[in-house]
């Protein structure tokens, strides 16, 4: 633990000192390719860091308060489009395994449904979702469910369909219901491939609820801080670069709490944890 | 002894293989009696294990007729009259060795307190008391396939079916895991219908040795063993023991042979 723990600090140093050293060697050669190093292309981290601690706006609160409160909202939408999706992937993970017609007839959908791009798909959503009285953030959550259910989906189903033969030949023994099968061979074989399949959506459901935070119009979340620190860019580069990071961390508090839950739910050997 | 009272009964049993035609077995009859060991052994790939698969109505013979404990094999397996023990153990290894145990209790509906009772049986039974709460990927080989033996016969099943259980551990412990199985069977009363392709192992074993022929399999003759009960480590040493593997030997051999004229 502790020398994950130094491996964690020195790659952080690492990455930090890479950063600075290319912006150093940038400035001193007046780098022009790829683009110009400077203090507006590549702020100084330290800065970004300490913007985090400056008032947001005159008089205002520190931005890391604001960033937070925003990073919060962005997180409801992202863990409640978290929980729709991947119970949705689940669910048709366990029509499709019952199933080879419906495999065959639906499977090609689903994968075409993540080739339309979800800037075409969020203002539908917000559009349909909007005028039935629920909040607004719900949007931003099915939006997030959009880009969670697929690898869930694809990812349950293969771990449905991973028990040895032989264990089905045990089953079968026992004349067990699919339902019993499903649940006391399907689904616990499943679960490495399901836990695999959480940790990228984990991830994905922050990407997706930050994105449709745009279409929707939602000021409260990092989308909306984002876009707001864009327009000011010019002149603050540190608050955008502040507030990637703060959407950074968020993802991968996500991640963790993905692996947290793999490691008490799932008992495999130890070879088995990544 | 009359029919009726067979646990296992195959009537001319033939099995072909939709996929290029192929024929497994082909009129297949046996009994199988009560207390019986009964080994089947054949060449390689000659449809031993399609047979086992039969009498377990895992596989649907293509012609003939399978009747377990007096009933279709259909019925007798919805109404679990079989346990089933294959060459790799098949524990789930998200499940403790006392629940890999349980497995089939739970099944059968039986309440926590009575399947820890008997799970605590089974164990003692298969000599792994103390390993309870172990993971699959904690033990060996040999005691793997301990405990889905004792899954198999958790629920007291008058049948035990075994593929090659033992097919894949190293000689010492197979010959001590032969041991264990007399001993399971004595102390059970079940009935074992075991395939294997050792002749040593056969004959050590079972009460009859039911010997197939290459595929499409058929039954080239059956060897009363007359081996003295108990079976102990000297039993391999006697010259009765010799003579009947000589025997199973030389009707292998009839058979590859016959099927040699077939082919011709």
């Amino acid at each position: 633990m502790l020398r994950r723990g130094l491996v964690f600090v020195a790659v952080l140093a690492g990455l930090w000192a890479l950063w600075e050293a290319y912006r150093a060697f940038g400035v001193a050669v007046s780098l022009t390719w790829p683009f110009e190093v400077n203090g507006r292309t590549m702020p100084h981290i330290h800065d970004m860091i300490g913007q985090l601690f400056e008032p947001s706006r005159r008089n205002g609160p520190l931005l890391i308060e604001v960033l937070g409160k925003a990073a919060l909202f962005t997180a409801k939408e992202a863990a409640v489009g978290f929980a729709l999706g991947a119970g949705v992937g689940f669910l048709i993970a366990v029509a499709l395994v019952h199933s080879t017609l419906l495999q065959r007839g639906f499977l090609p959908y689903i994968v075409a449904s993540q080739t339309i791009p979800i800037l075409a798909i969020a203002p539908m959503v917000v559009v349909w979702l909007g005028g039935r009285g629920l909040p607004g953030w719900f949007s931003v959550s099915v939006i997030a469910a959009y880009l969670t259910f697929f690898p869930v989906a694809i990812n349950a189903l293969r771990g449905l369909q991973s028990a040895d033969p032989r264990a089905h030949e045990l089953m079968n023994s026992y004349a067990a219901s699919r339902w019993t099968v499903l649940w006391k061979l399907r689904v616990p074989a499943s679960l490495p491939y399901l836990f695999a399949a959480f940790k990228i959506a984990a991830t994905a459901c922050v990407v997706g609820a930050i994105i449709g935070e745009l279409p929707a119009s939602i000021q409260d979340g990092l989308g909306g801080a984002i876009l707001n620190f864009n327009q000011y860019y010019a002149s603050s580069p540190e608050s955008l670069w502040a507030t990637n990071i703060i959407a950074a961390l968020l993802g991968i508090a996500f991640f963790l709490v993905i692996v947290l839950a793999e490691k008490l739910v799932v008992r495999r050997a130890p070879e088995h944890f990544v | 002894m009359n029919e009726q009272a067979a646990v296992v009964s195959l009537k001319s049993v033939t099995k072909d293989f939709a996929r290029g035609g192929v024929r497994a077995l082909e009129e297949i009859d046996l009994d199988v009696r009560p207390r019986e060991f009964i080994s089947l052994i054949g060449p390689s790939g000659c449809g031993k294990s399609t047979l086992l698969r039969i009498i377990g109505d895992l596989v649907q013979p293509t012609a003939g007729e399978v009747v377990v404990n007096g009933k279709q094999a259909h019925q007798a397996r919805l109404d679990r009259d079989y346990g089933i023990v294959f060459q790799d153990a098949v524990l789930y290894d998200w499940r403790t060795v006392a629940k890999n145990i349980a497995l089939p209790l739970e099944m059968l509906g039986w309440d926590r307190e009575r399947r820890s009772e008997r799970v605590g049986e089974m164990v003692k039974l298969v000599e792994l008391a103390g390993f309870e709460d172990h993971y699959p990927w904690q033990l060996s080989g040999g005691m793997q396939q301990r405990v889905s033996i004792a899954r198999a016969l958790a629920f007291d099943p008058p049948l035990l079916l075994m593929d090659e259980p033992f097919g894949a551990l190293d000689e010492m412990t197979r010959e001590r895991m032969n041991m264990e199985l007399l001993r399971i069977w004595q102390e059970s009363g079940s009935t074992i219908v075991f395939v294997t392709h050792s002749i040593a192992e056969a004959v050590f074993l079972s009460t009859r040795v039911v010997v197939l022929s290459p595929r499409p399999a058929r039954i080239t003759g059956v060897v009363d063993n007359d081996l003295p009960q108990p079976r102990n480590t000297d039993t391999r040493e006697q010259e009765r023991f010799f003579e009947l593997v000589t025997e199973v030997r030389e009707l292998l051999r009839t058979g590859d042979r016959s099927g040699e004229e077939l082919r011709a």
